[in-house]
C-alpha cells in the first residue's frame, strides 16, 4: 500500500514537471527576446528611451513576482479577455525575465571598452550595426555565464505560477498532499525534482564563470 | 464594455494594509539580522571550521539555492509537523526566511572571506592575535566591506520574495491584498496599489542600506 502510493506520487509529480519545464522554457525564450529588444533601448543613448526602459526594469525588479502574476491574471481579464493561468503566468514571467536579463546584459555591454563603440562609429556603422557587429558578439561571451545562472531563477520563479492555479510541479505537490496527507514525503520529492532541474544549470554556470576568468 | 478603475474602494481597508506592511517590514528586518548571522557562521565554518563540516554547509547552501522559496516554505510549514515539529504560520514564515537568506549570505560572505589576502591573516598571527580576534578584526571586517553591496541586494530580493508567506496565511502585505480583494472584488486595483507599496519598500530599503553602509564602512 505504502509502496504503491509512493510510486503514484512520484509519477504524478514527474508528469507535472513537464509543465514546469515548458513554462520555464517559454518564459526564458520570450523573456530573452523581449530583453534583447529592451537592451537596444537601454543603451541607445536616447535619454527618454533609456529612462523608459529604466522605469520598466525598476518596476519588474522592485515588485514581487507574485504581485506581477496577480496583476496579469486580473489585469488581462479587465480588458475583457478570457484569461487562463497559463497565459497570465507566461506573460508575467516573460516580462519579469526580460527585466532581469536586460540588466544583466547591460552590465556586459558596459564592461566593453568605449573605444569599441568609437571604432564602429569611425567606420560609419549605424547604431544597430555597431550593436550587431561590434558590441553584441563581444558582450555575448561575457554574458553566457550569468545568463545560464539566471535560468535557475526562472525555473524557481515558475513555482509561483501555482498560486494563480497553473498546475506545475508545486501545484501538483499541493494537490497530492491534500489527497495523501503525506506532506513530508511529497514536498521532499518536489524539492528533489526542482533540485535535479536547477543544480546542473547552477553547476554549469559556475564552470563557465571559472573558464571565463581563466581565459582573461 | 470598459472597466473603470476605482481606487476609492480601498480606503476603508487602510488599517489592514498598514498591518500587513508592518508585518512585512518586521519579517524582513528580523530575518535579515538572523539570516546574516547564520550566513556568517556558515561562511566561517566553511573557511575556518573543521573539514567534516564543510560538505554539510555546502549541501545546505546548494539545496536552498536550487529549490524555490515556496517549496522550502511548504516543506517547513506542512512537512515538518508531520515529522513532529509543530509551527504557527508566523514562526514558519520567519524560519523559512532565515533558512533561505542564511544560505545565500553564506555563499556571499564566503566569497568575501576568500578575497582577504593571506598575508593579512599572517600579519594578525605575528601580532599574537587569537584565531577569534583574527576572524573578527581582520577577516570578517574586510569580507563584509567587500560583499556589502551584494548582501544588500540579496536582502531586497528576499524581502520581495517574502510575498509568498501569504500562501501559508502569515499576515503580510500580500495576505492583506488577498483579504481586501476577497471583500471588495477590486482585485486589479488592490494588487496595483500593493505592488507599488512593495516598490516603495524596495526603494526605501535600498536607500537605508546604502546609508547604513556609509556609516559602517566610511569611505568604502
Amino acid at each position: 500500500m505504502n509502496d504503491f502510493s509512493f510510486w503514484v506520487i512520484l509519477s504524478n509529480l514527474l508528469l507535472a514537471t513537464r509543465w514546469t519545464v515548458l513554462l520555464s522554457f517559454v518564459a526564458f525564450v520570450c523573456g530573452g527576446l523581449v530583453g534583447l529588444a529592451l537592451l537596444f533601448a537601454r543603451v541607445s543613448k536616447i535619454p527618454w528611451l533609456e529612462a523608459a526602459t529604466r522605469y520598466y526594469i525598476e518596476f519588474f525588479q522592485g515588485t514581487p513576482l507574485l504581485m506581477q502574476l496577480f496583476l496579469f491574471f486580473f489585469g488581462v481579464a479587465l480588458l475583457g479577455l478570457e484569461v487562463s493561468p497559463w497565459l497570465a503566468a507566461s506573460l508575467a514571467l516573460t516580462f519579469w525575465t526580460s527585466a532581469f536579463l536586460t540588466e544583466i546584459w547591460r552590465g556586459c555591454v558596459e564592461s566593453l571598452p568605449k573605444g569599441q563603440w568609437e571604432a564602429g562609429e569611425t567606420l560609419a556603422l549605424s547604431y544597430t550595426e555597431q550593436m550587431r557587429y561590434v558590441i553584441l558578439p563581444q558582450a555575448f561571451r561575457i554574458a553566457i555565464a550569468p545568463t545560464v545562472g539566471f535560468s535557475v531563477q526562472v525555473i524557481k520563479g515558475t513555482a509561483l505560477a501555482s498560486i494563480i492555479g497553473f498546475v506545475d510541479l508545486t501545484k501538483a505537490g499541493t494537490m497530492l498532499n491534500n489527497a495523501t496527507f503525506r506532506p513530508f514525503l511529497v514536498y521532499s520529492l518536489v524539492a528533489l525534482i526542482y533540485f535535479a532541474l536547477c543544480f546542473p544549470l547552477s553547476w554549469y554556470a559556475h564552470r563557465l564563470e571559472r573558464q571565463h576568468n581563466v581565459a582573461r | 464594455m470598459t472597466y473603470k478603475l476605482q481606487f476609492a474602494e480601498l480606503l476603508p481597508y487602510w488599517d489592514i494594509l498598514l498591518h500587513g506592511l508592518i508585518f512585512t517590514i518586521v519579517l524582513t528586518v528580523i530575518s535579515t539580522v538572523a539570516g546574516i548571522a547564520v550566513g556568517t557562521a556558515g561562511a566561517a565554518a566553511r573557511t575556518f571550521g573543521p573539514k567534516w563540516l564543510d560538505p554539510i554547509v555546502a549541501a545546505y547552501v546548494e539545496i536552498v539555492r536550487n529549490t524555490p522559496f515556496i517549496v522550502q516554505l511548504f516543506f517547513i510549514f506542512f512537512g515538518l509537523p508531520a515529522a513532529g515539529v509543530k509551527l504557527t504560520e508566523t514562526t514558519a514564515a520567519f524560519l523559512a526566511m532565515v533558512f533561505n537568506l542564511g544560505a545565500y549570505s553564506t555563499e556571499i560572505i564566503r566569497a568575501g572571506i576568500e578575497a582577504v589576502p593571506k598575508a593579512h591573516i599572517e600579519a594578525g598571527e605575528s601580532l599574537a592575535m587569537s584565531r577569534l580576534q583574527i576572524l573578527r578584526w581582520i577577516v570578517l571586517k574586510q569580507a563584509f566591506q567587500k560583499v556589502y553591496p551584494a548582501l544588500a541586494s540579496q536582502i531586497i530580493i528576499v524581502m520581495l520574495g517574502s510575498a509568498v508567506v501569504s500562501q501559508i496565511s502569515a499576515e503580510d502585505l500580500t495576505y492583506a491584498a488577498n483579504y481586501i480583494q476577497s471583500r471588495n472584488f477590486r482585485a486589479f486595483e488592490v494588487y496595483l496599489v500593493v505592488a507599488l507599496l512593495y516598490l516603495l519598500l524596495a526603494i526605501a530599503a535600498r536607500a537605508i542600506l546604502r546609508g547604513v553602509g556609509r556609516i559602517i564602512f566610511p569611505k568604502a
